[in-house]
């Protein structure tokens, strides 16, 4: 075992693909620094918090990116998403076997706020067109900081999602929605309740995570190469037909939890007999048990 | 951001290629290590959030390069407040990645 949550962004591409494979685009040596974090007296670093490139991953020529979520949480800035955009783009002319999206992130990092939301939609835009060109694209959501804000709906534009149960997706944030709502709306300290309605398990079971591993490097990567594989073999385009049916599960979704005030009533109404015993289930005897109950996850 | 540099002469020690280590979050820094043709030196170039220090700075990049006696080497460091045992740790990580030697 060795923990994905725990393990740097490089250490984490290190652990996904073959040694010594990683051909990286714009290494730190290059110094592709924040233009803006200088201005605002801040510090940048030498790679702007992700690290993009390609290599082989048993066999497979895989383009991957890795965000670090020690630096600003992971944020998007300017030149973090020209990278991510930028490798991408160039997926499509070379033609890798998958793509793989390493997600840790608050979302766009405000300092540079209109760069950033424009960097984002620009990667939405690229992963489409990726997905279009017949190549997969993944996202592995195991870090502490989680996946949320515009790079959460980036997450959800790609072929599939895997997530453990110690990291997290969503849109806005615990302290976002607090702040906008009111603590009885949401209350972000609640660090079981926040677990419960952003957590990989709450994920899994509703539909928008693909595969739930625990925190280990190597169930990360089986479980990558595996949605991988089976996009390539179902086809990686978004199709209306696949849009449709995901619009058909997000309707169903609502008329029937719509009204439910917390996850547990969720997972009792998709038949789960006892709610409270998710949270403390070990990540295989939760899978076992969702399997049975989880919403039909539409790629 | 406060930026420093200081120079070391009369190691032997060379290297290849580039490594990063560390990353830049609170308390915490990142450490930029490469081969650069200086003339034999070792040049440590530090931007850091934190002013004032620079006296210490000079105290923990000397012990390392008392440590590793490198030449023609170039280290880069973006600091966020480390403390100098965290940044004596990181500098010794960058030249034991770089080297393949742990000291």
């Amino acid at each position: 075992m060795s923990s994905y949550q725990e393990a740097t962004a490089r250490q984490r591409i290190a652990g996904m693909l073959d040694p010594g494979s990683f051909d990286e685009f714009l290494p730190p040596q290059m110094r592709v620094v924040s233009p803006h974090l200088p201005q605002l007296d801040a510090p940048v670093s030498f790679d702007d918090g992700v690290a993009v490139g390609r290599g082989t991953m048993d066999g497979r020529w895989v383009f991957i990116a890795a965000q670090e979520g020690g630096f600003m949480g992971g944020a998007v800035g300017e030149v973090h998403g020209a990278k991510l955009a930028g490798m991408l783009r160039r997926a499509i002319d070379e033609n890798p076997d998958a793509v793989l999206l390493l997600l840790e992130t608050g979302g766009v990092r405000l300092h540079e706020a209109n760069a950033g939301l424009i960097a984002v939609s620009e990667v939405m835009r690229a992963v489409m067109d990726v997905r279009a060109a017949g190549i997969p694209v993944i996202s592995l959501v195991g870090g502490s900081n989680g996946c949320f804000g515009g790079m959460g709906i980036v997450a959800r534009c790609t072929n599939g999602v895997v997530i453990s149960e110690e990291s997290r997706l969503a849109m806005s944030g615990p302290e976002v929605i607090e702040t906008a709502g009111g603590v009885e709306e949401f209350d972000a300290r609640d660090r079981a309740l926040v677990w419960r309605v952003t957590g990989g398990k709450h994920r899994y079971l509703i539909g928008d995570a693909q595969a739930i591993v625990a925190d280990d490097i190597g169930a990360f990567r089986a479980a990558a190469l595996q949605l991988a594989d089976a996009a390539r073999g179902r086809g990686s385009e978004l199709t209306l037909e696949a849009l449709e049916a995901e619009q058909r599960m997000l309707t169903s979704r609502i008329d029937r939890f719509g009204g439910c005030e917390d996850p547990l009533e969720i997972w009792e109404a998709l038949g789960i007999e006892d709610p409270h015993g998710v949270p403390l289930l070990e990540t295989d005897a939760f899978r076992e048990l969702a399997d049975g109950h989880r919403e039909g996850a539409a790629a | 951001m406060e930026t420093l540099r200081f120079n070391f002469s009369g190691g032997q020690r060379r290297l290849d290629g580039a490594r990063l280590v560390g990353v830049v979050g609170s308390g915490n820094l990142e450490v930029l290590i490469e081969q650069r043709p200086l003339n034999g030196g070792c040049e440590v170039e530090i931007s850091t959030a934190a002013h004032g220090f620079g006296p210490i700075w000079e105290a923990v990049v000397r012990d390392f390069h008392q440590r590793w006696q490198l030449a023609d080497v170039h280290v880069a460091i973006n600091d966020m407040g480390a403390t100098p045992a965290v940044v004596s740790l990181r500098l010794d990580q960058a030249a034991e990645s770089i080297t393949g030697d742990v000291k």
